[in-house]
């Protein structure tokens, strides 16, 4: 059991050191002449106008919040599919009834126009 | 002798034993052995998938692709990573420099470290914890973080346009994937991936094939693949979230990308194909990497089939088809699924495959009906636009501040 997680912990550390590594070859081996022009935004030539970090559309975050409300929906699922040669047909039946609800509150989003994009 | 890896993993922990160190130093030299290993085979996996991209790509569009350096082109990836080696590394300026250089290393760590959980043969596998699916989603969605800290800290409009739309992707299509692997999960009664796979005596894309269809759609997505590309669609946004990448770390985005592809074979094969069984491969564990690798390659062969066949999507049409029709869908079958499960407890094995799949079948029925009315529906607002009422008109959103 331990040992798992052992593996699981040395997977973490190591493999950022690939990537890392092939981040720190170039800075030895590629050229390095900077220079304004360069380092300029990319906008297909046009010089950009304005700042880039300023308020975007709030749709990005309806979606989020909806999102949020069922990933914890799934997370709470998953024990509940392991645990399920335990339980009797009353707790598949309760589970389910627990989807359902989240299924009402995915209704009420779609009813109020959460969902629409325009 | 039947298992190489087995024996040679027994030698080494025999040899370590000689040397008079303690158990639980050997079993934490062994370990990392272990990742080190892994880790390097899944890179050398990757550089071959540059080739088998480009070789793949350039087939469907009618062209030889790669052939000249070495036997049928395949030193053309070793090529490519030695000119990515020595390019310039541009930083953009006004980029946000930290969160800047380690958006790349996400992505890449990310993808290889999904590999830990995954068992390739019966005795090899990187770990075998009892959280395994859940581990997946969980490392999963650290890539979607790597792809906003792309986006934002370019400093590009562009970018920063590439990385909200794949967010927003990302994010609505792990709801309707999670719960897909949610299903094998309640058939094999365990999360840990081993159990999954060995459960598989009859291949769970059988016992559930609505719920490998939308892995399948969920995992296009989450790769930002087309139809799901908007996050790089080149007439609109030139690049999306790597456009102000240069030299190795587009690179690291790129070959995180065709890793990731892969590891979505890999994982199709674990949940629904039976992972590395096959004949004989209990036996003679090592054929069970052939299966494993011979299962993964082609979905990620399926993944490149559907990437380049169908043409992009908007940005609406893709949050409508996982939040109006994929989530109710698959939420349907799950609940479908678990209550079946429960009360075909007790009846032999392959009434049980057989309801399953009959249950598979309605559901897909009922589906095509819903979808054809919808569809008959949708061709009629176009051919007489007259007859219909706009429930959302389309505003134009005027303010310059805003982007969308």
């Amino acid at each position: 059991m331990l040992n798992d997680w052992l593996f699981v912990g040395l997977m973490l550390v190591m493999a950022p050191i690939f990537p890392i590594a092939a981040l720190i070859i170039p800075r030895i081996l590629a050229p390095k002449k900077p220079n304004p022009l360069k380092s300029q935004t990319y906008e297909c030539g046009i010089e950009t106008v304005g700042d880039t970090w300023i308020q975007f559309k709030a749709q990005y975050y309806n979606f989020a919040l909806v999102f949020l409300v069922f990933d914890v929906e799934i997370v709470f699922l998953f024990p509940w599919a392991v645990a399920f040669n335990q339980l009797p047909l009353y707790g598949v039946i309760v589970g389910i009834l627990f989807i359902e609800v989240l299924v009402i509150g995915l209704i009420y989003a779609w009813r109020k126009g959460i969902l629409e994009w325009f | 002798m039947a298992d190489p890896v087995t024996f040679i993993a027994q030698w080494l922990r025999d040899y370590l034993t000689n040397l008079g160190l303690a158990s639980e130093w050997i079993s934490v030299i062994m370990a990392a052995l272990g990742v080190v290993v892994l880790a390097s085979a899944v890179l050398l996996v990757d550089i071959f998938l540059v080739w088998v991209e480009r070789k793949v790509v350039a087939r469907f569009q009618d062209r030889l692709g790669p052939n000249r350096l070495g036997p049928f082109g395949l030193f053309q990836p070793i090529a490519d990573v030695i000119k990515l080696l020595i390019k310039e590394d541009i930083t953009p300026q006004g980029a946000d420099k930290f969160v800047y250089n380690l958006a790349p290393i996400l992505a890449l760590a990310t993808v290889i470290m999904l590999w830990a959980v995954i068992p390739i043969s019966a005795t090899v596998a990187g770990s075998t914890i009892n959280v395994g699916a859940l581990y997946i989603v969980a490392v999963g969605a650290i890539g979607t973080l790597s792809i906003i800290m792309a986006g934002w800290a370019s400093h590009n409009k562009y970018a920063l346009l590439g990385a909200f739309r794949m967010v927003a992707q990302m994010i609505s299509y792990e709801v309707p994937m999670v719960i897909a692997i949610l299903i094998p999960v309640i058939l094999a009664k365990s999360m840990t991936l081993t159990d999954i796979v060995e459960s598989q005596s009859v291949w769970y894309i059988v016992l559930a094939p609505i719920a490998a269809i939308v892995f399948l759609i969920g995992a296009q997505a989450e790769l930002g693949r087309a139809p799901f590309d908007l996050s790089e669609a080149e007439s609109e946004i030139v690049a999306g979230f790597h456009i102000e990448y240069t030299g190795m770390k587009f690179g690291l985005f790129y070959a995180g990308e065709l890793l990731h592809a892969m590891t979505f074979g890999g994982l199709f094969a674990t949940f629904f194909l039976g992972g590395w069984r096959g004949w004989g491969a209990e036996t003679y564990p090592i054929l069970g990497i052939g299966y494993f690798f011979i299962k993964a390659m082609f979905m990620y062969w399926v993944i490149m089939w559907i990437k380049y066949s169908f043409p992009r999507v908007r940005i609406d049409q893709m949050l409508n088809f996982c939040w109006k029709f994929l989530t109710p869908l698959i939420l349907t079958v799950l609940s479908i699924t678990a209550i079946m499960d429960k009360l075909l407890t007790g009846v032999p094995y392959w009434i049980y495959v057989l309801a399953m799949l009959l249950m598979n079948l309605v559901v897909l029925y009922f589906v095509y009906r819903t979808v054809g009315s919808y569809a008959r529906k949708e061709r009629q607002k176009v051919a007489d636009p007259a007859k219909v009422r706009v429930n959302f008109p389309v505003k134009a959103s005027t303010t310059p501040t805003q982007v969308s």
